[in-house]
């Protein structure tokens, strides 16, 4: 239970991270909050060579407004996108699923380009970078490039990442005003890993009608995953129970569960078109979906 | 053979230096490097909160993280908190409501609960109970602890320097 011989760096830029890491050549870890990466090493799993810390570069911190989206550099903490004004007053659903991400000394320290890093298929915020269309950028030995959240999570503790690129900053472009949000999870206890989860986002016209869907689901497949199918089929529909019931069955179609010691597949199936339906139903109130 | 640095760190105050392999937990830093037993190892992969100190001002895992990674940071353990002459206001409210019974998970509890109430004006019990959910105790099933956090939550006038970990400054 303790960490493997390691070597250890601090660079102070991004190009000296990236230059490290094409050095190690598949060697190297990139460290930032540690939450993953120490229990990784504590238990063996890992052998890197070097570490490279990379909690010391400025660049990689904050979270900035540039009138159309919010930037969040790779080293932000749960904590800090907690305690943002900006996700707050923007990303309400971000701010109701921070809280679910395990526990408080935990968020303290876990960072959001680590997390998506990691990619987790039970863990949060990639399923929030999904749902809320986010970019990523990135910077490698070999030059910087972005990619969409959606092309990024390619498989469990799988991304598109090679192993001398960093995660630098996540854009994530505002909703348009008056979007409603829900968000549900189950856990077997607060703070595990949830067993399944879903978030959506809903635009509702002034006929009463879906106008835009956005739902993603985690825990359900080897990746988070946005049901392309059941947003489709709820755009010009007022949410009832008819339009309900067809986007709960689009996605539990869509979605390839496991079976593990907590929950079979198919109670994992059944679960997510529940947390669905409940995200669903609260993002059209809070769109105003039945008041108009 | 992995190179050693050099680390300095604040620990309840005093300036500690000290040369230590990367690897080194900061949890077995504060044990076995600066004999500061107080803080307690359990599970070394974050999940029973026994290890949890204040790092610059924040309660995290000094089991998930190196002592490399804390140089230059501000550490408060509970031996910061109070000691047994001189219990500060939560560890009494601890002892009052009967909040331990082995003690172990008691180090973890306490910094965690004052993470809480130093950044919460106001607490109800299911922000303690939600606060409190990832440090594990085997022998009390949380009741007391709960009450005794409450407790020292209601009676926080907002001068409560007591319970304010010693030359902690962030």
């Amino acid at each position: 239970m303790k960490p493997p011989p390691v070597d250890y760096a601090a660079p102070a830029m991004v190009e000296e991270a990236v230059a490290l890491l094409a050095e190690h050549d598949g060697d190297a870890k990139v460290l930032a909050g540690g939450q993953s990466l120490i229990p990784m090493l504590n238990f063996r799993l890992l052998e890197p060579s070097i570490l490279v810390d990379i909690t010391r570069i400025p660049e990689l911190k904050g979270i900035r407004d540039d009138g159309e989206a919010m930037t969040v550099g790779a080293t932000t903490r749960y904590v800090e996108l907690r305690n943002s004004e900006l996700v707050r007053a923007r990303f309400p659903v971000l701010g109701a699923a921070l809280p679910h991400v395990a526990h408080l000394a935990i968020r303290n320290r876990g960072t959001l380009g680590g997390s998506l890093s990691h990619a987790d298929p039970a863990a949060e915020l990639p399923m929030m970078a999904l749902l809320l269309d986010a970019e990523l950028r990135i910077a490698g030995a070999r030059g910087a490039r972005r990619i969409a959240a959606e092309a990024f999570f390619l498989g469990p503790l799988a991304t598109d990442l090679a192993d001398d690129e960093i995660v630098v900053s996540v854009r994530f472009p505002y909703p348009a005003d008056g979007i409603g949000w829900g968000f549900a999870e189950t856990a077997r206890r607060h703070g595990d890993f949830a067993l399944a989860a879903a978030a959506a986002l809903i635009g509702v016209s002034g006929e009463h009608v879906v106008t835009e869907a956005r739902i993603a689901v985690m825990g359900v497949d080897e990746t988070p995953l946005r049901i392309a199918e059941a947003e489709r089929l709820l755009i010009g529909r007022r949410l009832d129970s008819d339009a309900l019931a067809d986007a709960v069955r689009a996605v539990r179609e869509a979605v390839t569960p496991d079976a593990d010691l907590q929950a079979s597949a198919e109670y994992r199936r059944h679960l997510v078109g529940v947390q669905v339906s409940r995200a669903l139903a609260q993002a059209w109130e809070r769109a105003g979906g039945d008041a108009r | 053979m992995t190179a050693k640095k050099t680390i300095s760190v604040t620990v309840n105050g005093t300036v500690e230096v000290r040369t230590v392999e990367p690897r080194l937990l900061l949890s077995d830093f504060l044990r076995d490097t600066l004999d500061l037993t107080g803080t307690h190892v359990g599970c070394e992969h974050g999940i029973c909160g026994a290890c949890t100190i204040f790092l610059d001002g924040d309660s995290v895992r000094s089991c998930l993280t190196l002592a490399v990674q804390a140089d230059g940071a501000e550490i408060v353990t509970v031996e910061g908190l109070g000691d047994a002459d001189r219990l500060n206001f939560l560890q009494r409210k601890f002892r009052e409501h009967h909040a331990l019974q082995c003690g172990f998970c008691t180090p973890g509890m306490l910094i965690s609960a004052t993470d809480l109430l130093r950044k919460h004006s106001e607490l109800s019990e299911a922000q303690v109970r939600e606060g409190l959910s990832g440090n594990l105790c085997r022998c009390t099933g949380y009741e007391h602890i709960v009450r005794a956090v409450m407790a020292a939550a209601e009676e926080w006038d907002g001068e409560w320097n007591e319970a304010t970990p010693r030359e902690c400054t962030s």
